[in-house]
């Protein structure tokens, strides 16, 4: 289970967000998420080779086929795949070095899990990156979703 | 370290609200304000096609609002919720997320009288038909489904028939049908009994009654589990793309919150029936009680109960945390306990000797017992429903909601215990 302490080390200490399955369509849940993130001072690196081949850049960023050709280093893998396509993507999340590996809403790929946490990455299962970076630093708050956040303190912006 | 899961009493007054961002104030702003700045043209596109979280209209959302919906979101134990104007409109809201025109409801008979004309008469103009089935037999809500239905509709505790909801039971045959049970939850309130966890998909509250508790203030709210599958194939409004938001889907993009999230969007945005931020900060400020409330409610309507069941000018006596209760057992299954018995909230119902006349006798007598159609106030209320509530409704229709001519309905304050009696007592015996 992620717990509310390691979503929120995970979200303040990443800067640059790998997402894999990045559609160019802007009503696609992947192109809200990204672009959503963008919008908070995340450095955005799509992954999709569909795009990758014909246009070169989604949300201003040059677009990538694999996680391997990304030529800097990345802090998390966000993933908008199939479930079953999942493990060969945490092998290249592993290999590039990245800290953590995040599955979205409905992907849950145990074996992908298993193996970024033994390289000591941070592994995120079934959760929205968007979601979760607005029920922690405020924006869900806003529309009566149950935050679970329950707390003496003001929000914090992410540091 | 573990997420805490705190208890009901501590949601009650911390849920949804943390100090103000902006200036750390304690307690709850009123953000009396129709509508918020946007930082720039491409934030406010973002906002209007829903890509960021954020205000734009108080119409829409309202942080004020937004808190209201949060609590009684976790109070519940949902995934998210929605306030409106009143309890009617949070349910008119839920039904008509839902359904279109050729659809068909399963309700409970035994229904607020409101509620029985929102589905009889008013939703019916509308092409969307209603049967109505005995609210204690899960049985009958299985026989009454046809390939069109589309939601299945029930009150967890009767108004004023103080019928039982087997929540488990008719969630069953609903899902078994796959559409979703939604249950009216307003007499138990969130603290006594929470539907979702009993496998009710979508929870409205009628907020002006035990979640205000102080009878100032109308409000409403819905509230969803997150878990109904609205992409099974009967709900092309919830999977197909929005033709008022440029082709969002929105189970897709908002999962389990995407039901509350297309309530909001298209209903309450079209339809406009928006809590006002004072009346959800009202309400607000009886929730932070509510525990403590309904605690003495029940201790209370106990009391009363076995009183008037021990008094020689009443007939008979209804209600459910009361051992003779015919569905005694399942309160005791679906309900909080209080001091050790089922805890049933403050409502019950009872017959004067004499039927109608005394009835009415009764309740001209009372002299701290107030005479009014409204229930879950800190005061004891006392109404005659067939003459008043449901005197809309056809006999036979008042009876299939538990409405009998000498009915008493009595909704037990938090006075002296002694004090209730006494003005029990004293206005019997006029």
């Amino acid at each position: 289970m992620n717990t509310i302490e390691q979503l929120r080390r995970v979200l303040d200490k990443s800067q640059t967000i790998a997402v894999v399955g990045l559609s160019a369509e802007w009503h696609r849940p992947s192109f809200f998420a990204a672009k959503y993130m963008q919008e908070h001072g995340y450095r955005i690196v799509p992954v999709n080779p569909r795009y990758a081949k014909t246009s070169s850049e989604i949300l201003g960023e040059h677009c990538y086929a694999e996680l391997t050709e990304i030529p800097f280093a990345v802090d998390m893998v966000d993933v908008f795949r199939r479930t079953e396509d999942v493990l060969s993507i945490a092998s290249q999340a592993v290999q590039i070095g990245a800290k953590c590996f995040w599955q979205q809403i409905s992907v849950i790929n145990l074996e992908a899990d298993t193996m970024v946490r033994a390289a000591g990455m941070d592994s995120v299962m079934d959760r929205c990156v968007k979601i979760e970076h607005a029920r922690l630093f405020g924006g869900l708050n806003l529309v009566g979703v149950n935050t679970g956040i329950v707390s003496a303190k003001r929000l914090r912006t992410r540091s | 370290m573990a997420d805490r899961q705190f208890q009901p009493e501590t949601l009650a007054i911390h849920s949804g609200q943390v100090p103000d961002s902006a200036t750390g104030a304690r307690a709850l702003p009123i953000y009396q304000t129709t509508s918020f700045v946007f930082d720039s043209a491409d934030h406010a596109a973002s906002l209007f096609n829903l890509q960021t979280f954020g205000n734009v209209y108080s119409r829409l959302s309202n942080p004020t609002v937004a808190a209201l919906e949060e609590r009684v979101a976790a109070l519940e134990g949902g995934r998210a919720g929605l306030a409106s104007a009143s309890g009617m409109a949070s349910e008119a809201m839920a039904l008509m997320t839902i359904l279109q025109q050729g659809d068909h409801v399963v309700a409970a008979g035994a229904l607020y009288g409101g509620s029985v004309t929102m589905l009889a008469i008013s939703l019916k103009r509308f092409g969307i038909t209603t049967t109505f089935v005995d609210a204690t037999k899960p049985e009958d809500f299985a026989a009454a489904m046809r390939p069109n239905t589309r939601a299945v509709f029930a009150e967890s505790l009767g108004n004023p028939s103080l019928t039982v909801l087997d929540i488990a039971a008719v969630a069953e045959v609903a899902h078994s049908h796959g559409v979703p049970l939604i249950v009216d939850n307003t007499v138990p309130s969130p603290f006594l009994c929470n539907p979702l966890a009993h496998g009710a998909d979508i929870v409205v509250h009628s907020a002006t009654k035990y979640l205000g508790g102080h009878g100032t203030t109308l409000g409403g709210v819905l509230v969803e589990s997150g878990r109904f599958p609205w992409d099974n194939g009967k709900f092309p409004g919830m999977t197909e793309p929005s033709a008022g938001y440029h082709g969002v889907k929105f189970f897709e993009t908002f999962g389990d919150f995407g039901f509350t999230m297309r309530a909001r969007m298209e209903v309450l945005r079209v339809y406009g029936s928006a809590l006002s931020p004072f009346s959800a900060w009202q309400i607000l400020q009886g929730v932070e009680s509510l525990h403590v409330r309904m605690e003495r409610h029940c201790t209370n309507a106990r009391k009363v109960a076995q009183f008037l069941n021990d008094h020689p000018r009443v007939a008979w006596v209804n209600y459910p945390g009361m051992p003779e209760h015919p569905q005694y057992d399942l309160v005791h299954k679906q309900m909080r306990s209080v001091d050790g018995a089922p805890g049933a909230s403050g409502l019950l119902a009872f017959g004067v000797k004499g039927g109608m006349d005394a009835g009415v006798r009764f309740i001209e007598a009372a002299q701290i017992m107030s005479h009014l159609a409204n229930i879950g106030d800190t005061r004891t209320l006392i109404i005659h429903p067939a003459s008043t509530t449901h005197r809309q409704l056809e006999e036979k229709q008042q009876l299939d909601a538990g409405v009998l001519p000498d009915m008493v309905r009595m909704s037990v304050g938090i006075e002296h215990i002694d004090d209730i009696l006494w003005d029990i007592d004293q206005a019997l015996s006029a």
